[in-house]
């Protein structure tokens, strides 16, 4: 065995210092990691796909076959390539639409959680109001009254809507950030505000922010499709609500034209859970306590030890063989001892 | 009660609390009918009541007391981290109850702390030297200096750069952690050092150790240092001079040996009988 004060480089060069054997990620964060990336996959194929989304591939609504996999939609444009197209620009709408509401979130939450008092009252009471408000209805207001509407403005635009709860989760736990000690010892360090929020608040509480973003994108390119399913989606782009939109316009479901529909609403579904499925898991990843697969873990570091148990005593025979010491014998039998006790 | 009358003669009693010799010299910081009250559902509780204590330069002043008797409260209010209820607090004569901003940062160049818990006193997700290099600004040294205002700050704790610059808070000891902290504290070149139960929560070689660094510290720099415990014995080590706190006030105060070694105050006496020795022994009484 080691002894107890062992430097640390003795540790670094053992089996252990592997550290992605420490995190142990679930099978929940696979699949989840998987949904997410099929759908960005799909989002990029389109740079290389061989027909482009406004290309006339056939006319109204062509059944699968003909090397189209999906077949045509009511333009007649080949649904894989309007699919892929749709897709990222659901998924950047998403991106951008998370960023923006995480980013305000954040500012407005950490503010009002560290610094309290009647600055708190004021940005909460402004959140409140925003929170009462039907974001939808607010989305729809707004929308109407851009002059043009792009995917980058509809992006903001969700972003600016969606950004209330965020602000309050965070305000509860910069809150709790801030009664800790080492704020203390920042503050007495002549650290200013901005560098104590973003240096002794934000890390503690980036976890959960990271959490937060995850949800916001999932639920900006689910505002995005009804949006976009309303007629309000971005002019001349496609995307995951405007393919369900035309659908609709153009009597898909009545029609029995299930490729023209059914592909974006599957798209949707995988990315939302997908995404719903990656912050569950996420939590496991930075919350130790709720992780699983600990039998397994346990398992493997006492085969672990019985292997390096065996390698010693093998060792240890080794030598005694070289150096024929009458006390040799005993050393295996205490090497399968510990051999032993490690997979007990 | 007969004893407390006749000690009358020496020392000066008032209401309940008791005050032996008064402080002589100059007082570095001072604090006058300090309280703090919190508003709590019901009511309020009243955390430090009327408090009034003078720290001479160049000594160390132990405040006493057993766990929710305002000592950290009164410690928070010293360091101007919380605002007062009500009273004053002075440092070399300048009312400083109401500094902020660039006068309380310039405040905290004069006066600094040293926290309870070793581990929470750090943000876990910095190593030291960048805890260290934060305070470069506050010190107001240039930057071809710095470098040697740390080792020298290390040094006075008994630790090297090497050993502590680049490791992160969980790859210290817990008393490793605490004179860290100490050289922090000492990066400002501070007059007053605040040290509020910060042996606590090491272990009892480790705790002599940090009593030493700070006895050094007051030796060697000429620091004051405001020691708030909960460990008479403790107090006894290191302290000039004691106040005893109770239920937010101050009970009993004068140098060491008059409070530890002749207490009159009966909270005094109840803590002192309190304090496990070699001589009693649970074992040897039952």
């Amino acid at each position: 065995m080691s002894a107890p004060n062992a430097p640390l480089t003795d540790e670094k060069a053992a089996p252990r210092s592997n550290p992605f054997r420490s995190i142990n990620l679930s099978t929940r964060f696979w699949v989840a990691l998987v949904l997410v990336a099929f759908v960005v996959v799909l989002g990029m194929a389109g740079w290389v796909y061989p027909t482009g989304p406004g290309e006339k591939v056939g006319s109204l609504y062509d059944p699968p076959g003909n090397g189209l996999l999906f077949g045509t939609d009511n333009f007649g444009h080949d649904v894989v390539s309007v699919l892929m197209a749709g897709t990222r620009t659901s998924l950047i709408i998403g991106l951008v639409a998370g960023i923006v509401a995480t980013t305000i979130g954040v500012a407005i939450g950490l503010i009002s959680g560290f610094v309290g008092g009647w600055l708190e009252e004021l940005l909460m009471g402004v959140t409140n109001v925003v929170l009462a408000i039907p974001s939808i209805i607010v989305l729809i207001l707004i929308s109407i009254s851009l002059p043009q509407s792009t995917i980058w403005s509809l992006a903001i635009v969700i972003g600016i809507t969606s950004w209330p709860w965020t602000a309050r989760a965070v305000r509860a736990q910069a809150s709790s950030v801030a009664t800790r000690e080492h704020i203390d010892v920042a503050r007495l360090s002549g650290s200013r505000l901005p560098s104590i929020l973003l240096r002794d608040v934000l890390p503690y509480i980036l976890s959960y922010t990271v959490m937060a973003f995850v949800l916001q994108v999932s639920g900006a390119i689910l505002a995005e499709a009804a949006l976009s399913m309303l007629g309000l989606g971005p002019s001349g782009a496609n995307s995951l609500g405007t393919q369900l939109h035309w659908a609709l316009a153009f009597q898909a479901v009545a029609s029995g034209a299930w490729w023209a529909f059914l592909p974006p609403t599957i798209i949707l579904t995988l990315v939302s859970f997908g995404f719903l499925l990656l912050q569950a898991s996420l939590d496991e990843v930075f919350n130790p306590r709720l992780r699983r697969g600990k039998r397994r873990q346990m398992k493997q570091a006492a085969a672990r030890r019985a292997a390096d148990a065996r390698a010693l005593a093998a060792s240890r025979s080794e030598q005694d063989d070289d150096a024929q010491d009458p006390e040799g014998a005993a050393v295996p039998a205490a090497g399968r001892g510990i051999q032993e006790g490690g997979v007990a | 009660m007969e004893q407390i009358t006749t000690a009358e003669a020496a020392g000066d009693r008032t209401d309940d609390m008791f005050s032996h010799s008064v402080v002589t010299g100059e007082a570095v910081l001072a604090c006058e009918n300090v309280t703090k009250e919190f508003s709590v559902a019901g009511g309020k509780v009243v955390a430090v009541d009327d408090v009034s204590l003078q720290f001479p330069a160049g000594s160390v002043l132990a405040v006493v007391g057993e766990s929710g008797s305002g000592k950290s409260t009164l410690a928070r209010m010293l360091l101007r981290l919380m605002p007062v209820t009500s009273g004053t607090i002075t440092f070399r004569d300048q009312d400083v109850t109401r500094l902020h901003g660039g006068h309380l940062r310039g405040y905290w160049r004069e006066v600094q702390a040293v926290f309870q818990d070793p581990f929470a006193s750090f943000n876990q997700f910095f190593t030291v030297g960048s805890l260290l290099r934060r305070s470069l600004h506050l010190a107001e040294v240039p930057k071809d200096e710095a470098d040697d205002l740390i080792e020298q700050c290390l040094g006075y704790v008994d630790l090297t750069p090497d050993q502590a610059m680049g490791k992160f808070p969980h790859q210290l000891s817990g008393g490793q952690r605490q004179r860290v902290m100490i050289a922090r504290a000492l990066m400002m070149k501070p007059t007053v050092l605040l040290a509020d139960e910060a042996t606590s929560m090491l272990d009892a070689t480790l705790r002599v150790n940090v009593l030493n660094v700070l006895h050094d510290l007051k030796h060697d720099l000429g620091l004051t240092v405001l020691f708030i415990t909960h460990d008479i014995g403790q107090a006894c080590y290191l302290a000039d001079r004691v106040a005893v706190m109770e239920h937010g006030r101050v009970v009993e105060r004068g140098t060491t040996e008059e409070v530890i070694f002749d207490p009159h105050g009966d909270y005094t006496k109840r803590l002192l009988a309190d304090v496990p020795d070699l001589k009693g022994s649970l074992k040897r009484s039952a």
